[in-house]
């Protein structure tokens, strides 16, 4: 597909944070929620972070987006210094963003209505033809509270990758979707990824959905969250669901397993209850787990 | 690729609204609320007919019966001079409308944007709020005499009182409706690169709406209740006028109609902002359809 005037050129940046720390609470009540947290966004990768739940990835996206000042460190844009919030930088957040008193259409376009860098006709054909991309060309005059669950993240993916942002920031948009939604969300996704190449940071909980998007996957420590591993995903572009039986795929996720799991007992043991759900599906999984499973039982 | 999807939601059509309000209204006449409606006004005039008219107890003896009220309302030549028969009805009727509709229009015009820019700017509402909130409490009928001593004329000085009462109740929904916009739109609009007046009409605005709206319903409530305070006291004409001078000229009967009167107003100007109010928030609307 060819690429118009709006997404063409600019696009990709790379993003560089540099020991960025940051914490909450005053006094005794301070909680470091990151330490010294270095990495790189590759230009026109897409980085999938991980780590276990609670661990602030949250804080971390907040960080990189500019809603919230780092502490400590730097984050840096194609050599820029960041300063909060730009168009340079969208997030698709956890929760649902549309603006429900706006319909799909008016949602999308809102970037380019406000910043007035495009002319009108140009970004209302960009905006149909990425609503057509995501299969919801028809809805584009409903409001947000007539739309399912997967179109309204849909509608929020567009509403951001229309302004083409150096980067995108991913904040576990697919949380809370069923199983069936989630799959076809993740494989809209990586399609728009694909067709794009942006510069893309993904953030999760689930290592299925990490591996299957990830170019690069950062796995987090536990809090105070710093960078454990990166590990580079090798499986070839475009993807598609039957990589998740490929051996690459098996070994990139033992490693991945392994690592949470060893996260994941280190939270346990600091007392962070959440942990203990992981560490108990990781013991019931079966053969196909890392090895650390027994010395986590007797924990 | 899967985008099965799409049509699916595409073949209903949506109904015009005037076959969904007959659609609505049907429904509603097959369910049991509207009898239940109309049991509870028919029961209500019967227990005052029972205590006034019939048994006449003794705290009920003075007031009007609901025989009373009704054949001098509809009376064509009236005891007391006021009927639906008399112009002087409609005037009383109008004159207050009138007050009201001008002291409303004032207090949403100056109160709307005050609790948004309240809500938007927080230096300003930390000059304005404990002001706000030390006058809102006040009760209208406090105000009267300092009311009577800043303006000219009674017309003037009711006005304002009408004013007041519906002014705070706005200012504070429009506030609390900014407050209850969730954060994440405006990281979102801030994000898009959105500039301050976007953020003000396109999310501020639009997003306080339902709650302007219930504080304008409120509102007009506190102007109805303000202007009857203050049509007693100094008015001329008007329906609270009529309520007190008929106390005074001992014609039980015209009270009633007068309060009646207030009651049907009252209510049919509530539900004038609620169709107005859904007509702008179409998309509350449709969720809810």
């Amino acid at each position: 597909m060819s690429q118009t005037q709006l997404t063409a050129g600019m696009g990709a940046a790379e993003m560089v944070a540099t020991g960025i720390s940051k914490g909450f609470g005053l006094g005794p009540l301070h909680k470091q929620v990151i330490q010294d947290c270095s990495f790189t966004l590759e230009k026109g990768k897409l980085t999938v972070l991980i780590g276990p739940s609670g661990c602030g990835k949250s804080t971390l996206v907040n960080l990189l987006a500019g809603y919230e000042h780092l502490d400590a460190g730097q984050v840096t844009l194609d050599g820029q210094n960041i300063d909060g919030p730009g168009p340079d930088r969208l997030v698709v957040f956890q929760e649902t963003a549309l603006f429900p008193w706006m319909t799909t259409y008016e949602n999308v376009s809102y970037g380019p209505r406000v910043q007035r860098k495009i002319p009108q006709e140009i970004f209302n054909a960009e905006t149909m033809k990425l609503l057509d991309m995501v299969g919801l060309k028809d809805f584009k005059d409903k409001y947000p509270s007539q739309l399912s669950g997967g179109m309204q993240r849909r509608v929020e993916l567009v509403r951001a990758m229309i302004n083409n942002p150096k980067v995108m920031l991913m904040d576990e948009p697919f949380r809370g979707l069923d199983a069936m939604t989630r799959a076809l969300m993740q494989e809209y996704y990586v399609r728009l990824f694909e067709e794009h190449r942006g510069t893309n940071l993904f953030v999760t909980s689930e290592l299925e959905e990490a591996i299957f998007l990830a170019d690069r996957l950062i796995i987090l420590t536990n809090r105070p969250a710093k960078v454990k591993k990166i590990i580079e995903v090798t499986l070839p572009r475009p993807r598609t669901f039957q990589m998740l039986t490929t051996p690459e795929y098996q070994e990139c996720k033992h490693e991945a397993l392994e690592l949470l799991h060893e996260e994941a007992m280190k939270s346990f043991a600091s007392g962070t209850v959440n942990a203990a759900d992981f560490l108990e599906a990781c013991a019931s999984m079966g053969q196909d787990q890392p090895a650390p499973r027994k010395a986590g039982r007797d924990a | 690729m899967t985008s099965a999807a799409p049509a699916t939601v595409n073949t209903e059509q949506a109904p015009s609204s005037f076959e969904m309000s007959c659609f609505c209204f049907k429904q509603w006449l097959k369910s049991s609320g509207p009898y239940l409606n109309l049991l509870g006004i028919i029961g209500f005039i019967f227990f005052w007919y029972l205590f006034t008219e019939r048994l006449k107890l003794p705290w009920f003896n003075k007031l009007p019966g609901p025989v009373e009220v009704y054949k001098e309302w509809v009376s064509d030549d009236p005891a007391y001079g006021i009927s639906l028969y008399t112009p002087e009805y409609y005037h009383h009727i109008l004159i207050s409308i009138w007050r009201v509709l001008q002291a409303f229009f004032l207090a949403t015009v100056l109160g709307v944007p005050v609790g948004l820019f309240m809500g938007w700017k927080k230096t300003f509402k930390d000059y304005t709020f404990p002001l706000l909130e030390t006058l809102r409490p006040i009760p209208m009928l406090a105000w009267v005499p300092l009311s009577i001593l800043m303006w000219p004329g009674r017309e003037a000085s009711i006005i304002f009182l009408t004013f007041l009462g519906s002014f705070f109740a706005t200012v504070l929904n429009t506030l609390l409706g900014v407050e209850s916009i969730d954060e994440v739109y405006f990281r979102a609009a801030n994000s898009l690169g959105a500039k301050p007046k976007h953020v003000f009409f396109k999310i501020i605005l639009p997003g306080s709406l339902p709650f302007i709206f219930t504080g304008l319903q409120i509102s007009m409530g506190f102007a109805w209740f303000s202007l009857v305070a203050g049509e007693m006291l100094a008015g001329e004409y008007g329906l609270g006028y009529l309520i007190w001078n008929s106390f005074i000229m001992v014609q039980y009967p015209v009270i009633v109609i007068a309060m009646v009167t207030l009651g049907v107003i009252g209510w049919l100007s509530s539900a004038i902002i609620r169709v107005v109010g859904d007509r702008l928030m179409q998309w509350k609307v449709r969720e809810a359809a």
